[in-house]
């Protein structure tokens, strides 16, 4: 998987978090451009479990690949559920849990990162 | 955080009144506690099926941890004073777990040869598990108390 891709994805995860933490702070619930925003987020996080099993595959360096993959799945599952869970929730908290996921997916790019650099 | 001078505001439930440790700042623990127990059962999933004989004590435990965040985090989703008491009892245990384990792991490192989330109280985890069961207890004994003032 080409490092800088998933940077690049650790960095928009971090920028929609930044963005609702933002609406948090101005006591507003998930708005339309957040919505937005973590779709952006998911099409990126869609290529890069694509790419990554890619990579997995033809790779022949030792990766915990159960692991590697379990990640990768589960950073295409948090948006969604992060903002459906989100918007049920007519209150600024809802914009709250879109940061929790936000940041969750921040955190498991860079893990993937991790595993991939053989540092896990 | 930023909060309103008398704590997060929390909407009550039009039918009954009661308010419920899963609606407004509760959402997002919830959220938080969710990130946890799922981490925590895929990691000791993987631990038991794949390492188990390298460090069965740790693993044990990591199996342990996530049980726990699984019972908090469902009992602080659902309503009902049922679920309020499960949920305190889960966190109580919870925050055992970690200033136990974090403890130890201080004092005697060599003990657990594999991590678990409670290790250093939780210093892979960004300290998270440590200050997750006091916010949670908090907000599990404020809806408590507030339900009592509205019986």
């Amino acid at each position: 998987m080409a490092l800088w891709f998933a940077w690049f994805v650790a960095l928009a995860a971090v920028a929609v978090a930044g963005y609702a933490a933002y609406l948090l702070a101005r006591n507003r619930p998930v708005d339309n451009p957040l919505f937005y925003a973590a779709s952006a987020l998911e099409l990126l996080l869609v290529v890069q479990t694509v790419a990554g099993c890619v990579a997995l595959a033809s790779t022949d360096r030792d990766i915990e690949g159960v692991t590697f993959v379990g990640y990768l799945l589960t950073c295409v599952l948090i948006p969604p559920a992060a903002v459906l869970w989100g918007v049920s929730e007519k209150s600024r908290w809802g914009t709250g849990v879109v940061v929790v996921g936000m940041l969750t997916v921040a955190v498991l790019v860079a893990r993937l990162v991790q595993l991939w650099s053989g540092h896990a | 955080m930023p909060e309103s001078p008398d704590g997060p505001e929390t909407p009550k439930t039009p039918e009954t009144g009661r308010v419920h440790t899963g609606s407004g700042f509760g959402r997002m623990l919830v959220a938080v506690y969710a990130v946890f127990a799922i981490s925590a059962t895929a990691r000791s999933g993987v631990q038991l099926v794949l390492y188990f004989d390298d460090a069965p004590v740790a693993y044990l435990l990591s199996a342990f941890a996530a049980v726990v965040y699984i019972v908090a985090t469902i009992a602080l989703a659902r309503r009902g004073p049922v679920a309020e008491k499960v949920a305190s009892v889960a966190i109580g245990v919870e925050l055992v777990g970690v200033l136990v384990v974090g403890t130890v792991t201080v004092l005697d490192p060599e003990l657990f040869p594999d991590a678990t989330v409670w290790s250093g109280f939780g210093e892979g985890y960004g300290y998270i598990p440590l200050l997750l069961p006091i916010v949670g207890m908090w907000w599990v004994v404020r809806t408590h108390r507030l339900n009592r003032r509205t019986v």
